[in-house]
């Protein structure tokens, strides 16, 4: 769930067009080499870049805590895991380039603040329950949306995110784990498993995007099998499922307004502050400056070691055709 | 004189965990998204041999110490890594030199130790020595490509290769205790490793047109303990939960 806000292009009514639209109503996968409109083909490679992007940037607030990991083995799970975040950034951008857009240039598009990532990757970690947060808030409210996205119309992407819900059900239970420890631990760790809860809840919930009525982008997106639930379902799924496991660990969800209803069997719940997002989105978080930074310092200073090994690769074709 | 077992065991724990945080530094910020995921894997390795090392040598020491025992609550004069591994992420080519001069090491050391008279050794050197494999084939690669690429890409190379040699001398260090060991039977005579250090190196080095430095600079104490000046913010930033908040369970 990486992507939020993803800017929908309109359709038109084409013959060709209409039969695209066949296909998806029938459940038929686009693939790379079918005709789409531009529309579409657009919106996907927004979406699957920002969602590319996330998996690239979110490296870096749990990155933050691998060489403070308390343990050998959290630390092990944690560099597990950031290497999958990097992984599936990988077949993401693998999944984009199959829509004619290559990774140096969504890579550009990012550095240059045009493309966006998740709102969620511009909060600060600032204890080791962060990690734990992470693990199970943000990388649950991210299964809830990646598991519709693996019913996407376009193959490649749909391919990309059955892989990638594996490995995400894998991180939320290490997450979940930390914080079950710290819960049943000192009264100090509880306390930080409390503060990291009252920290990520509202920003893991402005995950799924704005509200329904102000989504719009939501419905072309659904037409076109892009995108198969709503936000505003999603992020009530989400929070059905997690408050019981926050009441399990004995944390208190940070939501006055939160509440059983039994007609709806499903939790009312606050309204998140739209405009925290929005200005979050708009570059104004507590991290998005730095987070940026770290990514253009990465790209710049790896500049010689990109061109170093350009080089001596041509310089070894050309001692092959050389010899030939 | 330390219980020789239990000193190589934490020798040979203390490089792979101390070269692992600096590894872990790089993750989010490596040249390329393979780099990232080449080094959270190399550290994924190292902290998994970590584990394996120092699990054995609290066992021989018998004192009930646990492998994370040992990772985060000795002090900087307890830890018996050598310097290079501890020397600083100062660029890429710093971070794959220092990769590259410890596995060139590392794997003639493992392949002597699958050789061990000690069972136990015989045994985690088997397990480890296939990661190593594949950690010098990409190091030893990436060292030729980069010194023979571009004129910056050699001249860091060069430059990484400069500062990091001198430290190549602790690692291939040897004293009572190795003297005691080898003796036994448990790990391999020295002479052997280092001559296969030095064809390794030799030969990677000309295909990749860099120049060992001369200078006979030579650096060494960490594996009894004197370490360079890093040493002790690595531990500091490790060590900081478990100091912070002693003796519960994460």
């Amino acid at each position: 769930m990486y992507a939020q806000l993803v800017e929908t292009e309109k359709a038109g009514g084409t013959p060709e067009e209409q039969a695209f639209q066949k296909r998806i109503d029938d459940g038929i996968k686009i693939e790379p080499k079918d005709w789409m409109p531009e529309g579409y083909r657009k919106t996907l490679v927004r979406q699957i870049g920002q969602h590319a992007h996330s998996e690239v940037v979110g490296q870096l607030p749990e990155g933050n805590w691998i060489t403070r990991a308390p343990t050998l083995e959290r630390k092990a799970i944690l560099l597990a895991k950031v290497q999958d975040e990097a992984g599936h950034g990988l077949y993401l951008y693998c999944a984009a380039e199959t829509l004619g857009v290559s990774r140096d240039e969504m890579t550009e598009q990012l550095l240059a603040g045009k493309s966006k990532y998740s709102s969620i990757f511009n909060y600060p970690t600032l204890s080791w329950a962060d990690i734990g947060a992470i693990g199970w808030l943000v990388d649950g409210a991210a299964i809830m949306n990646q598991v519709q996205l693996q019913r996407c119309s376009y193959g490649p992407y749909s391919r990309a995110m059955i892989r990638i819900c594996k490995e995400e059900s894998f991180h939320q239970r290490q997450g979940f784990d930390i914080l079950r420890v710290l819960c049943q631990g000192s009264d100090e760790q509880k306390e930080m498993a409390q503060d990291a809860m009252n920290r990520w809840w509202w920003p893991s919930l402005m995950m799924f995007g704005p509200s329904d009525k102000d989504s719009v982008h939501t419905a072309q997106s659904m037409r076109w099998g892009i995108k198969q639930a709503t936000n505003d379902d999603l992020r009530q799924k989400f929070v059905d499922q997690t408050v019981p496991q926050a009441d399990w660990l004995g944390l208190k969800v940070p939501d006055p307004e939160l509440k059983w209803n039994e007609d709806k069997g499903g939790y009312d719940f606050g309204e998140p502050d739209w405009n925290e997002f929005f200005n979050v989105v708009k570059g104004n978080g507590p991290c998005n400056k730095e987070r940026l930074e770290a990514r253009r310092k990465a790209w710049d200073d790896g500049a010689w070691f990109r061109d170093g090994l350009m080089a001596h690769a041509e310089k070894k074709r050309a001692a092959k055709v050389a010899a030939e | 004189m330390m219980d020789p077992f239990v000193t190589f065991c934490l020798r040979m724990g203390d490089n792979a965990l101390i070269l692992a945080q600096r590894t872990g530094e790089w993750c989010g910020h490596a040249p390329a998204l393979e780099e990232d995921i080449a080094f959270a894997n190399m550290g994924l390795d190292l902290i998994g041999q970590t584990q394996l090392w120092l699990k054995l040598g609290g066992e021989a020491e018998g004192k009930g110490r646990s492998a994370d025992d040992l990772a985060f609550l000795r002090t900087e004069r307890q830890f018996t890594n050598c310097q290079l591994v501890e020397q600083p992420n100062v660029d890429f080519a710093h971070a794959l030199m220092r990769q590259y001069l410890f596995d060139a090491w590392h794997l003639p050391m493992l392949d002597g130790l699958t050789q061990s008279s000690d069972e136990r050794v015989r045994a985690v050197s088997a397990k480890v020595i296939k990661e190593v494999r594949y950690h010098i084939d990409r190091s030893r690669d990436l060292v030729i490509g980069l010194g023979d690429g571009t004129d910056e890409s050699r001249a860091r190379m060069q430059g990484a290769l400069d500062e990091l040699w001198p430290f190549t001398a602790d690692l291939l260090a040897s004293d009572e205790i190795d003297d005691d060991l080898t003796a036994r039977g448990v790990i391999p005579d020295p002479a052997p490793v280092i001559e296969a250090f030095n064809a390794e190196t030799a030969a990677t080095f000309a295909a990749a047109t860099l120049t060992v430095p001369h200078t006979g600079l030579t650096r060494t104490g960490g594996r009894n303990g004197i370490h360079t000046e890093h040493m002790g913010f690595i531990l500091a930033e490790m060590q900081y939960l478990q100091r912070t908040y002693p003796g519960v369970s994460w």
